[in-house]
């Protein structure tokens, strides 16, 4: 891995369905504002920046980093942009690391977004081709029959979904920058939700939200210039697959197993769910918790929807390895960002600064983007410990 | 001026058409050009032996061009589907509708189409369907030349044999 980085600020803009009170320059900027603060330092201390976002395609902006160069203050400096669809975020921060861990840079700014408000995800992601009907249902109508298919082989019981819908609402309560704020959501809520992409009801799927989020990603030796306590970065990887070829499992993709079995050798993980206190992974339709459990090792072949049942996932029952605290991507989902939202949710954990949604005494978390047809991943293991 | 009552304008919507001519490229041209005349067709990888459809000219699994042609029927497997609920822009199909993921006899992959002449509730996992085509004259250079699948009265293919039935439709 190289030189030692870690996370030493961490900036959000608050989630929601439309933020007017800003451009897209505002957006990315109030999150990197944020982080500068929280790092208790300014733009002159930064060497270089690396963003990231979702399709170009969704706000209609072609390459927007261009645009963005005077709000993130990278003038004369360094600039790079990321683009590995939903997973992007965290393929962004991962980027934004490895410019620290190969010594090139000692401090680096790293920034997803979108401004969903000013997009319109469904119509940038559907360009007909003649070789296939034109059939776009939205991410959900693609997701839904590899859905279908878990709950074929897992023979889960069919509310697991709704059970996880319920669990990351009632987690997003209890983070005031979450898009949803529903402290008093019901299995039957849930279950009476229309059914848009069936077995995904509506408030099985995420929201779309305008958001952006930042990172301070500094050298080891730069660590203690930032006050508050750094989330140590343990690992990184990043894995993808065709979407599609003969064979291929959609269900539990290579690509997602491949990319865990790395990153965990990188921080000594044997046994995730023991090991570490928490994770932030990407689920932004409910069933891919039980899915993910799965894929990651967290659970065994067509047992992961055991442990949501069990609450193992929730912080509100107690559970052993409570995923999502922050509410997930089922809360909030400002697509670009998402998956570094996962990610500094981890570092928040483990710098023991998540307010009302930490999990006591973390030490260690995973976070994890996945994208496109799930074949993009990307995973980092963040710790308290200086290793 | 009363300007207490106006509503501030803070966005409009322009949308954007972009219009592009689609390069098929050799495998895809020539998968469009048998699909006017009713055929569909797939390319088998030289190396893994599994059938694309519809071809993109390689193997994504092998990294190896594919050029033999596989004349495929008009029966699929159900491998997976969704009930769709919302309609689709621009598209006059109602909802509720089905969209599956299909695997015509004699491929190794599946395509998405629509599921009609159907009970919904009815359609599953492994369940044989055939394509409906469109009127002769209406025929073009694309997929939508098959207007949808329809149910066929034949035995469920088990799972595990989803994407392995030869193009007679028996186990390979």
């Amino acid at each position: 891995m190289g030189e030692l980085a870690a996370v030493v600020g961490i900036g959000q803009t608050k989630y929601a369905s439309r933020r007017g009170d800003v451009s897209i320059a505002g957006l990315v900027r109030e999150a990197a504002q944020n982080a500068l603060e929280d790092a208790d330092l300014s733009f002159k201390d930064i060497d270089a920046v690396v963003i990231g976002k979702a399709p170009d395609m969704f706000e209609g902006i072609v390459m927007p980093e261009i645009y963005l160069t005077d709000a993130l203050g990278a003038n004369g400096k360094p600039m790079l942009r990321v683009h590995t669809a939903g997973s992007v975020g965290g393929s962004t921060a991962l980027v934004a690391a490895s410019h620290v861990q190969s010594g090139t840079f000692k401090r680096v700014l790293t920034v997803t977004f979108e401004k969903q408000s000013e997009s319109n995800a469904m119509w940038a992601l559907s360009t007909p081709q003649p070789f296939s009907v034109h059939l776009n249902a939205g991410a959900g109508g693609y997701f839904a029959p590899i859905i279908r298919e878990y709950i074929r082989r897992s023979n889960a019981p069919s509310d697991i979904g709704i059970k996880v819908a319920v669990k990351d609402r009632l987690h997003g309560a209890r983070n005031p920058l979450s898009h949803l704020n529903l402290p008093n959501i019901s299995h039957q809520e849930v279950e009476d939700s229309m059914m848009l992409w069936d077995p995904i009801r509506f408030l099985e799927a995420c929201p779309s939200s305008d958001g952006a989020c930042a990172m301070i990603i500094a050298n080891k030796d730069l660590v203690s210039e930032s006050p508050k306590p750094p989330a140590w970065i343990l690992g990184g990887a990043m894995r993808s697959e065709p979407t599609i070829y003969a064979g291929r499992d959609e269900v539990n993709p290579r690509a997602g197993r491949d990319c865990a079995k790395d990153v965990y050798a990188q921080a000594g993980i044997s046994d995730p769910r023991r090991q570490f206190d928490c994770a932030e992974i990407y689920v932004p339709f409910s069933w891919y918790e039980p899915m993910w459990l799965e894929n990651l090792g967290f659970a065994d072949q067509g047992e992961g929807w055991r442990l949501t049942l069990d609450g193992a996932t929730s912080l509100d029952e107690g559970g052993d390895i409570p995923w999502n605290c922050s509410g997930g991507v089922l809360s909030s989902n400002p697509i670009g960002a998402s998956g570094m939202i996962r990610f500094a949710e981890a570092a928040r954990q483990v710098r023991g600064d998540a307010d009302q949604h930490q999990v006591k005494d973390a030490r260690l978390a995973l976070g994890h983007a996945y994208g496109g047809g799930a074949q993009f991943f990307s995973m980092w293991v963040v710790g308290a410990n200086k290793p | 001026m009363d300007n207490k009552n106006k509503e501030v304008i803070d966005a409009i919507e322009a949308p954007i058409y972009l219009k592009y001519k689609f390069t098929a490229g050799l495998a895809p041209a020539r998968f469009l050009s048998q699909l006017k005349q009713g055929v569909l067709t797939g390319q088998r990888c030289p190396k893994c032996d599994n059938v694309y459809v519809p071809p993109r000219g390689s193997c994504p699994a092998c990294g190896v061009a594919t050029e033999e042609e596989v004349v495929l029927g008009d029966k699929a497997t159900v491998q997976s589907f969704t009930i769709v609920s919302i309609p689709i822009p621009g598209n006059p199909i109602q909802p509720p509708y089905i969209v599956a993921n299909l695997v015509p006899d004699g491929a190794n992959i599946s395509f998405i189409h629509l599921m009609s002449e159907c009970v919904n509730e009815e359609v599953r996992i492994g369940q044989r369907v055939t394509a409906i085509w469109k009127p002769r004259e209406e025929w073009d250079f694309a997929m939508d030349n098959i207007r949808y699948f329809k149910p066929l009265d034949e035995p469920d293919v088990p799972a595990e044999l989803i994407g392995h039935l030869s193009v007679n439709g028996t186990e390979n």
